[in-house]
């Protein structure tokens, strides 16, 4: 299938061609999914610390590592469903349980959170420990725990407090027991037999509740999302429908947001990224933590606080700023301890996400730019399209000639241009990451490079540009960046690689986000109450 | 993997039994001279000093031509860039050329499918995804089942994804990146000495063991409605919170006396940066634990990554780092070969020098630790340059308590480098008579080196 580019080297399916965008009826059916099977999906660091936040407060402080979900593909939340946990890792999740359970049992802490005290505090109390780790369990492992489990783990609590002669020391054991145990730290896709024609299985209504939940939130399902599953209310239109107004307007909305493009948008290279500090010794760690704060607030400030067109974000002069940032940027900071608005002036070579700190350092080497790292990043990033990998035979014989020397960017990426091999997957970054050569490794602006004059003029799929603003409005304007949002949101909701059948319920909704001028909330909509997003089917697979 | 041998490793040390619950008690223990029989080369219950294994990792293969020489048959040196490995090349090292990782007609995943060939036994099909579990696991599985940790990883790059330690389904071991941590985990408040007079128990443990058995009665009911890959991951997760029950048991005996084992001092706080000089000192003080941790028989395995397939170690106020000097830095019309890549190089084995000198440090019965440790240093590729999977270069470091051979180089005449991996772990007591998938599969150990 051609791809929307001359060189032919993207696999992308017929409904991302520009023609097709937008310009199928709103009225069509819905396509539907494949059924995939029930997923497992390992809790990530950020949902973890989202639930303890919210089922405990803010006063309980997770500290300790997490074992990182290693990126297989484009998105981390696919991982997730491939993920399990090593031995060093159950052995850190296990000291932070401990760590967790010791501070909700706290006395600056346990009237408010457990809810009862024992008669008395040297001795078992079962009713009291019965009460709290029912009520803690249902948020933590997203439904009511079976008779079974609450039987053992308020028996394990008891013994406990019984061994240290202390009810809360117990009630600590029993809570940890809970946050080590599967059902925590796994989302289980639980089904229940099918009840209509065409149906193999379907999600328990407390499977539906998280599903809604971590999409939309990023963390567990809140009570009154439980409440309704537990009275079959998602199974109705209307339930279903009210639950998700809710969820959509609330405030929260911006955390799943941010979880959605922190995934999106690969945020957990930041891990990893530092500068040189003898070439730029402005780009400290704060600036690293600033830059992808600002990245995250830009956008939640965008498409969740003024619901404005998606592609804005690739045009817009708007941020935020801290000291930190304002050392990179060299702007002048108005809260010298914060966060405050900010609008970049015309001249200053920024417009839009793509040419903020977060993405052009990150995009770049320690030392020095990249605009081979920075158009791979635009791209896959934000085009969702595959650059294939280097062959594993590439001819490096033009640097490694004796003599050559070190050149600047636009030359090296012209000698890669002169090696077939190299030609065309640098032809379709370099066009795009040359734009970008204002910013040096650090994201801090320039217009010379080794004493020369920087040429940022470059071509976005046959639409040249002269500078970073030109190439803002050329990527505003290309039809995959929308189509682009529409496949991570698809398969960031369903934790998986979308192809096949999936591809056209993809273009439904592309129409869909078309017709509502590319505002973020209707699509999620769109996406949650579809019959695709709650689609499971009977598990078969049989272990090889 | 065909196994010859179904067997459990021993899951708990059973020397001295602690109370472990209520009050703490304390056990008297014997002297420290009675604890090694008159050789000094066994415990003196009669079993040997434990052989342990590490596997050590650095990017970016080496110079063609330089360093690793292989000269006529066996003999071979160690000069430029890996000249700091020529002390212990005669005593302690075998070094493997011209093994190669035939690909089977897939596509080389550049600085990805050379590791995961050596250390899976399988050609990746795409980047990220790890077809087999590494051979340390493997080993783990042997001989790590009875001592705190089964195994230990570490990363001097900063990042805990830089760990190439995968078990099954998967299951990633992210690597330490922290010296400090490291510590506090192998010799902070948990820690008991093998040479103090009295033992306490920690009343606690009871009580974490008590969590973990509720856990673990789950698992036939989760088990029973998952479907295949899913069973796969969930017994996975059901093996860690079986290894920390049993880190847990070992921890509620007394451990035996141990001659060479002293608490380290604690390291400063702290997480290298890519810059190859933080590196270096991390890559040092991580040696420095590992090898006490080994004499105090903490873990027996470990897997120490000095700097990631294609490395992107740099220099202090420098603009391009190893993988990229690689690839583009000049050739120097004076000496013949990339300057500055060299030295990046030569700081590989430099740092690999340092471990082993740790290592020797420790004096264990009648010879060194390095007398009872079989290390396998491997990396991505051969000439980095150019990405080649052909020729890469290994290392196994180590006396394995006599089982090896040393000074020895041997030629794989593009055989696979599996045969490299399962000599390691032949050597190590696991009991498998085949390892790899495809052309890398293979049943012929490197005899030459086994003694």
């Amino acid at each position: 299938m051609s791809t929307g580019t001359k060189h032919g080297l993207f696999r992308i399916t017929a409904w991302l061609l520009p023609a097709a965008v937008g310009l199928a009826a709103c009225d069509a059916p819905e396509p539907t999914v494949s059924e995939p099977k029930p997923m497992l999906r390992r809790l990530t660091e950020d949902q973890y610390r989202n639930i303890i936040a919210d089922v405990f407060g803010p006063q309980i402080v997770v500290t300790g590592q997490f074992d990182p979900i290693l990126r297989e593909g484009e998105l981390i939340a696919a991982s997730a469903a491939r993920a399990t946990v090593s031995a060093s890792g159950f052995e850190k999740l296990e000291r932070v349980a401990q760590d967790i359970a010791g501070q909700v049992v706290d006395p600056v802490n346990r009237k408010l959170l457990i809810g009862c005290a024992p008669p008395a505090p040297d001795a078992a109390d079962e009713p009291c420990a019965r009460q709290f780790l029912a009520r803690a369990g249902r948020l933590l492992f997203r439904r009511p725990l079976a008779g079974d489990e609450l039987d053992r783990v308020t028996a394990l609590a008891s013994a406990a407090a019984r061994e240290a002669g202390d009810f809360h020391r117990g009630l600590a054991f029993g809570l940890s027991a809970l946050l080590v145990s599967p059902q925590f730290l796994f989302v289980a896709d639980s089904t229940e037999p099918a009840r209509k024609a065409g149906e193999t299985a379907r999600l328990s209504p407390f499977a539906k509740a998280s599903r809604l939940s971590f999409f939309l939130w990023n963390t567990t399902p809140d009570a009154a999302l439980l409440d309704t599953a537990e009275r079959g209310e998602l199974e109705t239109e209307s339930g279903l429908e009210k639950q998700v107004a809710r969820l959509v307007g609330s405030p929260r909305l911006a955390d799943g947001v941010r979880a959605l493009f922190a995934d999106m948008l690969a945020l957990d290279k930041f891990a990893g990224l530092e500068k040189d500090p003898e070439i730029y010794p402005a780009f400290d760690p704060m600036v690293v933590a600033d830059a992808r704060e600002q990245l995250l607030r830009t956008i939640a400030y965008h498409l969740v606080d003024r619901d404005t067109d998606y592609r804005t974000l690739f045009d817009t002069p708007e941020t935020f700023m801290t000291p930190a940032l304002g050392r990179i940027y060299r702007v002048p900071v108005t809260d010298p301890e914060g966060w405050s608005r900010f609008a970049f002036p015309a001249d200053s070579g920024r417009k839009g996400i793509q040419t903020l700190a977060g993405f052009v350092a990150l995009h770049a080497h320690p030392g020095r730019s990249s605009p081979t790292i920075r158009g791979k990043a635009v791209r896959e990033l934000l085009l969702c399209q595959k650059v294939p990998d280097p062959p594993g035979d590439v001819d490096f014989t033009f640097f490694n000639s004796p003599g050559s020397a070190k050149l600047i960017a636009r030359d090296r990426l012209a000698a890669h241009n002169q090696v077939a091999t190299c030609a065309g997957c640098h032809k379709i970054m370099d066009g795009i990451g040359l734009a970008f050569e204002n910013f040096d490794g650090a994201g801090q602006f320039r217009t010379t490079d080794a004493g020369q004059a920087i040429d940022v003029s470059g071509n976005l799929d046959g639409v040249p540009f002269a500078d970073p603003a030109e190439l803002a409005a050329a990527l505003k304007e290309n039809p995959m960046i929308p189509a682009c949002l529409v496949r991570r949101a698809v398969g960031y909701a369903l934790a998986g690689v979308v192809d096949g059948p999936q591809a056209a319920w993809e273009k439904y909704l592309l129409d869909r986000f078309t017709a509502g001028n590319f505002r973020l909330r209707p699509l999620l909509e769109a996406i949650v109450l579809s019959p695709n997003f709650f689609a499971v089917s009977r598990n078969t697979e049989k272990r090889s | 993997m065909t196994l010859l041998i179904k067997s459990r490793p021993r899951t708990r040390r059973a020397m001295l039994r602690g109370a472990v619950g209520g009050a703490a008690i304390s056990v008297g223990l014997p002297f420290l001279d009675a604890s090694l029989n008159d050789g000094g080369t066994a415990l003196a219950a009669g079993a040997p000093l434990p052989v342990r294994f590490g596997t050590w990792f650095w990017g970016l293969g080496h110079t063609p031509g330089r360093g690793f020489k292989a000269l006529e048959g066996t003999d071979y040196r160690f000069t430029d860039e890996c000249a700091a490995l020529e002390p212990f090349r005669q005593d302690y090292i075998n070094y493997f050329r011209a093994f190669n990782a035939p690909l089977d007609g897939a596509a080389s995943t550049v600085h990805f499918t050379g590791w995961v060939a050596a250390k899976a036994g399988a050609i990746p099909l795409g980047f990220g995804r790890i077809p087999a579990p590494t051979l340390d696991t493997i080993v783990a599985e042997s001989i790590g089942g009875s001592t705190r940790f089964r195994s230990i990883e570490m990363s001097c790059t900063g990042l805990a994804k830089d760990s190439y330690s995968y078990g099954k389904a998967g299951s990633h071991n992210a690597g330490e990146v922290s010296p400090l941590q490291l510590y506090l985990r192998l010799f902070g408040s948990e820690f008991r000495d093998p040479n103090a007079r009295a033992f306490t128990p920690d009343p606690r443990i009871l009580l974490r063991q008590s969590v973990l058995s509720a856990v673990s009665e789950q698992r036939q009911t989760l088990v029973r409605d998952a479907g295949a890959s899913d069973k796969d991951r969930l017994d996975q997760y059901f093996t860690a919170v079986r290894e920390l029950e049993n880190q847990l048991q070992v921890m509620s005996s007394a451990p035996p006396p141990l001659e060479a084992c002293v608490r380290p001092e604690a390291p400063a706080d702290g997480t290298p940066t890519l810059q190859v000089e933080e590196s270096l000192a991390a890559h040092d003080t991580f040696s420095k634990l590992i090898a006490m941790a080994l004499a105090c028989d903490q873990t027996r395995v470990f897997n120490l990554l000095y700097s990631q397939a294609a490395s992107e170690l740099r220099a202090k106020g420098t603009t391009f780092t190893h993988h990229i000097l690689s690839h583009e830095e000049p050739l120097d019309i004076e000496v013949g070969y990339q300057v500055e890549t060299a030295w990046f190089n030569e700081r590989s084995f430099i740092a690999l020098a340092g471990l082993l000198n740790h290592l020797k440090a420790i004096r264990e019965g009648d010879g060194t630790l390095l007398d009872n440790v079989l290390i396998l240093a491997q990396t991505d590729t051969s000439d980095a340059k150019t990405h080649s999977v052909i020729g890469i270069p290994s290392l196994t470091i180590g006396r394995a308590g006599g089982r090896i051979k040393t000074g020895l180089a041997v030629a794989g005449n593009a055989g696979p480098i599996s045969r490299v991996g399962l000599t390691a772990m032949r050597i190590m007591g696991v009991p498998i008579a085949e390892w790899g998938v495809r052309s890398l599969r293979t049943d012929q150990p490197i005899t030459e080196v086994m003694a």
